[in-house]
């Protein structure tokens, strides 16, 4: 505690420290420098791959995966082609890049899950070097071919592959080079001796940076910091420059002294004093923006891994992390610093040791009015400290000094009580996470629990859930998830034991999908635990696409028709449809009506011919018959129509439906008498109706005809009239309706004709027929005409009141008097009676 | 006469949010595919795009030109080819078949679907089949609830009805759900739930598992109760004529999607107008639920008093004019316009309305729905029928017919039909054996009593497992016992008594107080005792499926505002007419309350019909 600030040193106005975050227990037997090594940010995983340079085709080299503090979490012989690269993406899987261009992806304990290609060009080329990174849109792989072309692919979870224009003037491999990704695109930067060259997707463009030194000849190392925003590179005449990535603007240039090519270059972006750390054989150097360095020996090879919030240091036997002091940290314990958190801290010391002093430290804070502001010092500088000793000191401090405020919110401790204690579990040697609090805020609580859950970790991941009270659903749900996935893995258990314990721990569990477990099980080769599981799913839509997979197809059917939606239903369906014989299809479906009735459906827009075949399997005569129907529509030959109508005929006495069968017969005979007539007169018929084909045969004078229909068929008399009638007043063949009228007595009645006439407005032709209206109908008869005075004595003689109103109502105050005075006198002994 | 809003009546919630997040979300989409695009867009889709985002909108979105989906060869020289379609099997089809040809013409473009309200997963099968899945992306505009009114959404689907009650297709039923979702997600969760007939029972099960998937904010709701109810509860009422203004409107021209056009006959010019009609219309909304009668008087006094605002005029000062014409004059001229519109459109009516065939039609109409003179009803459908007055009317008739005296006779059944077929054509068969499925128009069947039914129905309830199998064609076998039920709700007023229509005395003056229409009756009894209880024979008789759910574990019935509870959704399942929105307009103006109806889409008996003909064109 006290000597807290024995590993700082100065650079500039700022402080840097290396802390110690494990000893590492890897038992290494050889050199760091024998292996292809790759360390995953966020205080990933670590692999290592020894003998990589193949130098004996005939040994297998061994892959390692260990955590972060080097404990071995997978070991397996490497037996693929010769690797070049290894890298680990943002969700924990490594990836390692053959010679070919290959790319092999395994989970961090060691399962291969896929591999992909990054293009013929590059395996035909093969791969001289290549770069992994990380950006917003996932891990992506740069490749520089031999035929020293750059491929490149953003993102390997959606690959597309770039290949990047030629750099000019490149004959050999480039010095060095890196990937940046600015405005929404990943761009690499090659260094070609002292030229320096940016390519993105479509150009080529030299670039210099502003203000570099012009001694230098050749540039010798370049990394981009981790954000992407800061570039720095090193040259042959020991400089190092330093400035934004998109070289507009320089920061500083500082002489190493130093001329040979470094190791490894990483950037330390902080929030004082950024520094490029840079790394030789056994010398380590901190390059600050002030122009100070700060050296470090190195006893053995080391490995360095930019972090957003430092930059840790890994070789055989230690990992170190080296940062800028955190403010909080500097301010309270820099040497006799008067800060408040410091007199905060010293204040709680003497507190404790129940001196008076603490007092006077206390009132020298509250008079400068600080004491909030030393509390959240306290607070945060306990976030930033490894030790839990340290932690705790600070914390006590702060809580001592809450002691003293009346309103000082107490989120700030209590989540960072809560943060430090995750934290410390999961840096844990056992664990391996070295988080900072900075980066464990930035990759978030469901991060963090999924890459325990990556780590098989489940009890911790859930503790951790509870602890921080996740939603369930995003926490101990998910994670149990995860575990059952894992847990129907296990080939030693069996079905029933698996199915109850995944139930009995999944039991109070919300939100869980069995039916993706049981897709896990599936896919493990375990059918009928998948079958069991998936009894637990209570949505029964979710277990229609898996009893699918699994080939359960009537199960599936009927718990997609329980499940109420249609569309499952068509899925399973349709996809019966392509997976059974048409006749154990048909059967299926003729068990599950609401199926059938879909299929039908579907079939009634796409597949005509199908519909038919399934009528028939069910001796639906009634269907087949109206399918007959409407084929006949669309049926342009007569004969064809002809025939479509005679199957539905025969259908429809199938059907016993006698009347849909006589009807039909005689649309055939109708059918047969238009054709004929359309050949003998010329008259368009064909498809008419009864009633629109008299009317046309009338209209045209071919009264024979429209007689002979009129008997054939049955026509009633009164269509008839009504029909002969019209066409006869349509035509305005006045002599041809008298003699109609005339022809036998109407069995309509004759105030149709006065109407009709009228309508033709041919009152003359009207007239000729009210004599022989109906009595009860007189008087609308001569309303119709206009003849108010005949109405009125007929409404007279009728004594019925409406009539006489309605009489009355036609008669006009002016001009009828005489017969108004009349009705309403009429109106008035028709009211007496 | 007016009819005026009480004064405590609840405010509706505002529905132009629904607007605003289709708006959205269409945008959202749109930007998708970015860059210049055509858009190709399913005809009854115009008119409600054209109510969330119009062309200009649209524009702004780089949508280059717009089509109507014609299911023919297109002629686009665009590079990106956006289809916003319901999701149908023939246009899904038709798109696979242009992106084939397109294919073999070696040319390529960018295709994007987006399927409204919803995918479904057959278009997708279709895409597949035609081999062009990977050429397409697909994606879905969740844009279930078009608000036509400040009372009225619409889903605008107006094939539900076919689907869903004839053709037995259930896929519409989760986007009812989907749409009751939406409601409760925005307006706050309901806290009673009624409903009749299967439909609304399948609509409420997947509304429940999508609200139990879903996270369950407890919002303050801004309306308490919902009322499903299924179309085939009650076929009577659509099928008779309309005579409140709005309803008949809708019966001569044709409301589209709260909009009509007025043809050249009512606009008294040689230009057809389309008019939007909705409450803004300060006139129609005076007007709308008014029995026909009423309107002209009602219109006349309008136009005296716009008058008399204009003569206002004589006498001013040049102050007080340039206020006049400031404040004013727009507003008069905007309602003379309107004034001049209505009088016109209830001109055109009246020359259709007062001819003898419709007062005879209306006779008719009325004594079936009283039960007397049952032969002379026959007759003059009969005659209807012989003389080819209509095609769609004859039908309502012989449906009402049917209806109303639970099927025809055999004898009368063959006539009625030959004489139909006769005057139609054969392709109507079609038209019979569905209006048949339907149960609308059948035949009486010798031997099978009421008990017998009831008793197979009976069982069928019962039995869970078997239920959910047939209950799909239950309905084939219904029977409408329309007399039973008239009775015992008291749906048709005794005769005799004078029906002043001026001052309705209960829902029955939208039929000139000759019918009160069931299905308003039913949500008027199942609110006033909150729940079925009581109406046991009734249901029998609608054959069952009837619901009432209390939200569980709900304590939210306590803390709702109480303007909330007087606000009622009742949701139409297979559409509703503009004489049922009247009468529950009538409705909640009497008790105090206020209906939100949402319906499928606004249906008459016109259209009704048509969708069930399956004839040539």
């Amino acid at each position: 505690m006290a000597f807290v600030t024995a590993n700082w040193n100065p650079l500039g106005e700022a402080f840097y420290r290396k802390v110690e975050l494990y000893d590492m227990s890897w038992k290494l037997k050889e050199s760091l420098r024998e292996y292809l090594i790759a360390a995953a940010p966020y205080g990933g995983p670590i692999a290592l791959l020894k003998g990589y340079q193949g130098r004996s085709p005939s040994t297998r080299p061994q892959l390692e995966i260990f955590s972060a503090s080097g404990v071995p979490m997978a070991s397996f012989p490497w037996k693929s082609g010769l690797v070049k690269q290894l890298g680990w993406t943002v969700s924990d899987d490594l990836l390692c890049v053959q010679e070919d261009g290959t790319v092999l992806v395994y989970d961090l304990l060691g399962g291969f899950k896929r591999h992909f290609s990054m293009g013929n060009e590059v395996s035909q080329s093969q791969v001289m070097e290549t770069k992994i990174f990380h950006s917003p849109y996932g891990t992506g792989v740069a490749i520089l071919t031999g035929a020293l072309r750059f491929t490149l692919a953003t993102n390997i979870d959606d690959i597309k592959l770039k290949r990047l224009p030629e750099v000019p003037g490149l004959e050999g491999a480039p010095t060095c080079w890196a990937v940046l990704t600015q405005d929404r695109q990943s761009k690499v930067m090659v260094a070609n001796g002292y030229h320096l060259f940016i390519l993105d997707n479509t150009s080529c463009t030299s670039v210099t940076p502003p203000g570099l030194s012009p001694q230098a000849s050749s540039i010798l190392h370049m990394c981009v910091s981790f954000s992407y925003k800061y570039l720095a590179i090193l040259t042959d005449s020991g400089h190092v420059w330093m400035g934004t990535s998109n070289l507009k603007e320089k920061i500083s240039e500082v002489d190493t002294n130093i001329r040979n090519p470094p190791k490894q270059m990483a950037w330390h972006e902080a929030s004082q004093q950024s520094s490029v750390v840079i790394m030789w054989d056994r010398l380590l150097l901190v390059v600050g923006e002030c122009k100070e360095i700060i050296q470090y020996p190195l006893d053995s090879d080391s490995v360095l891994v930019p972090e957003m919030d430092g930059v840790r240091i890994i070789n055989e036997t230690h990992h170190e992390l080296l940062q800028e002091v955190p403010g909080a940290c500097e301010e309270i314990f820099k040497i006799a610093s008067m800060a408040p958190g410091a007199l905060l801290l010293e204040a709680h010391k003497e507190y404790e040791k129940e001196s008076q002093k603490a007092d006077e430290y206390l009132r020298e804070i509250k008079e400068q009015n600080l004491l909030a502001e030393a509390v959240k010092q306290c607070v945060e500088a306990a976030g930033h400290e490894y030790e839990p000793e340290t932690q705790k000191t600070l914390l006590r401090a702060a809580s001592f000094g809450k002691c003293f405020l009346s309103n000082f919110p107490p989120e700030l401790f209590i989540s960072m009580c809560r943060d430090l204690r995750v934290l410390n579990a999961v840096r844990d040697y056992t664990v391996g996470m070295p988080l900072t609090h900075t980066q464990f805020k930035q990759m978030t609580i469901q991060v963090l629990i999924d890459r325990l859950v990556h780590r098989k970790l489940y009890p911790l991941a859930i503790e951790v859930c509870r602890y921080l009270k996740t939603p369930e659903y995003q926490g101990v749900s998910r994670v149990l998830k995860h575990w059952a996935c894992y847990k129907v893995q296990q080939k030693e258990e069996s079905d029933e034991v698996i199915a109850k314990t995944v139930n009995m721990r999944l039991a109070d569990a919300s939100g869980i999908s069995y039916s993706e477990i049981a897709t896990k099980a599936y896919e493990s080769g375990r059918t009928e635990l998948a079958i069991k599981l998936l009894e637990y799913e209570p949505r029964s839509g979710e277990q229609v696409p898996l009893l699918l997979k699994m080939k359960k197809s009537p199960l599936a059917l009927s718990k997609a028709i329980e499940s109420g939606d249609t569309d499952l239903v068509y899925t399973v369906v349709m996809y019966l449809k392509n997976e059974l014989n048409r006749g154990d299809f048909f059967m299926m479906l003729r068990n599950q009506p609401v199926a059938l009735s879909l299929y039908r459906q579907f079939c009634k827009h796409q597949e005509l011919n199908t519909l038919m075949d399934l009528f028939n399997q069910d001796d639906n005569h009634q269907e087949l018959g109206n399918y007959y129907v409407k084929a006949s529509y669309n049926e342009p030959r007569l004969e064809a129509r002809v025939a479509l109508l005679q199957s539905s005929v025969d259908e429809f006495n199938k059907a016993k439906n006698e009347f849909a069968a006589k009807a039909t017969e005689e649309e055939m005979r109708l059918l047969r008498f238009q054709r004929k007539l359309e050949e003998a007169k010329g008259e368009p018929l064909l498809g008419f109706s009864l009633h629109d084909t008299i009317t046309a045969l009338l209209s045209v004078g071919l009264h024979k005809h429209a007689e002979q229909l009129y008997k054939d068929f049955r026509v009633s008399d009164k269509r008839f009239w009504w029909l002969k009638l019209k066409a006869l007043a349509e035509k305005g063949d006045w002599d041809e309706l008298e003699k109609f009228a005339k022809s036998k007595k109407s069995p309509i009645g004759y105030l149709p004709f006065v109407e009709v006439c009228i309508k033709h407005q041919n009152k003359h032709e009207a007239r000729k027929y009210v004599s022989r209206v109906t009595p009860e109908q007189k008087v609308k008869a001569h309303l119709a005409v206009g003849d108010l005075q005949s109405a009125t004595e007929a409404a007279i003689e009728r004594r019925n009141e409406s009539e006489i109103n309605t009489v009355l109502s036609r008669c006009s105050a002016t001009t009828d008097v005489i017969l108004v005075e009349r009705l309403n006198r009429a109106k008035a002994t028709a009211a007496k009676k | 006469m007016a009819q005026t809003e009480r004064r405590d009546a609840p405010e509706l919630p505002d529905f132009s949010l629904l607007k605003r997040l289709a708006r959205d979300q269409l945008i959202f989409l749109l930007e998708q595919l970015p860059g210049r695009k055509d858009l190709f867009i399913d005809a009854d889709l115009m008119s409600p795009l054209d109510r969330i985002a119009n062309v200009t909108i649209l524009k702004q979105h780089e949508v280059d030109k717009l089509y109507k989906v014609e299911l023919k060869p297109i002629f686009s020289s665009s590079d990106q080819l956006c289809f916003l379609i319901r999701p149908r099997i023939q246009t899904v089809k038709w798109i696979s078949d242009l992106v084939n040809s397109d294919k073999a013409a070696g040319r390529f473009r960018k295709y994007k679907i987006i399927f409204t309200p919803q995918k479904f997963y057959a278009c997708e099968t279709v895409l597949e089949e035609q081999g062009v899945f990977g050429d397409v992306t697909t994606d879905e505009w969740n844009f279930y609830i078009l608000p036509l009114d400040d009372d009225i959404l619409s889903l605008e689907l107006p094939e539900f009805f076919r689907d869903n009650f004839l053709e037995g297709d259930q896929r519409w039923v989760t986007t009812g759900g989907g749409a009751l979702h939406l409601l409760q997600s925005v307006y706050g969760s309901f806290s009673k739930v009624y409903g009749i007939g299967r439909c609304a029972k399948m609509v409420y099960e997947t509304w429940r598992e999508q609200m139990e998937d879903g996270d369950q904010r407890t919002k303050q709701p801004e309306f308490a109760k919902v009322f499903l109810i299924d179309r085939d509860v009650d076929f009577i009422t659509p099928l008779c004529s309309q005579v409140v203004y709005e309803g008949l409107v809708d019966d001569i021209f044709r409301i589209k999607c709260g909009s009509v056009e007025f043809g050249p006959d009512v606009t008294s010019s040689d230009k057809s107008i389309k008019v939007m009609l909705n409450s803004q219309d300060k006139v129609f909304n005076e007007i709308r639920n008014e029995h026909f009668s009423n309107v002209f008087g009602f219109l006349s006094q309008k136009a005296k008093n716009l008058q008399t605002a204009y003569d206002k005029r004589r006498g001013m000062d040049i102050q007080q004019m340039k206020a006049f014409v400031a404040d004013e004059l727009k507003g008069l001229k905007q309602e003379h316009r309107l004034l001049s519109l209505h009088i016109g459109a209830c001109e055109s009516m009246m020359k259709k309305k007062t001819k003898q065939d419709f007062q005879e039609l209306l006779k008719t109409e009325h004594s079936l729905l009283e039960g007397f003179e049952i032969r002379e009803c026959i007759t003059s459908i009969e005659e209807h029928i012989n003389r080819q007055v209509s095609m769609i009317e004859s039908l309502r008739l012989l449906c009402l017919l049917s209806l109303t005296e639970n099927g025809l006779l055999s004898k009368d059944y063959r006539s009625l039909k030959a004489q139909y077929l006769q005057s139609y054509g054969i392709d109507h068969l079609l038209t019979f054996a569905n209006l048949r499925q339907l149960g609308l128009l059948v035949e009486q069947q010798p031997g099978e009593t009421l008990t017998v039914m009831e008793s197979r129905v009976g069982k069928l309830v019962n039995d869970k497992t078997v239920g959910k199998l047939t209950d799909a064609f239950s309905s084939l076998a219904k029977k409408s016992n329309f007399r039973a039920l008239s009775k015992r709700l008291a749906l048709v007023p005794k005769s005799g008594d004078e029906y002043d229509l001026r001052v309705p005395r209960d829902m029955a003056y939208v039929f000139s107080g000759a019918y009160i229409p069931l299905s308003c009756k039913l949500i008027e009894q199942v609110l006033e005792r909150d729940g079925w209880t009581g109406l046991e024979e009734v249901t029998r008789m609608l054959n069952g499926h009837e619901f009432a759910v209390t939200a569980v574990g709900n304590s939210s019935e306590a803390r709702t505002k109480t303007d909330a509870q007087r606000i009622i959704l009742v949701m139409f399942l297979g559409g509703c007419t503009y004489s049922e929105i009247s009468a529950l307009r009538y409705l909640g103006k009497e008790r105090g309350c206020r209906f939100i109806i949402l319906t499928t889409a606004i249906t008459s008996s016109a259209r009704l019909l048509e969708a069930l003909l399956d004839n040539h064109a």
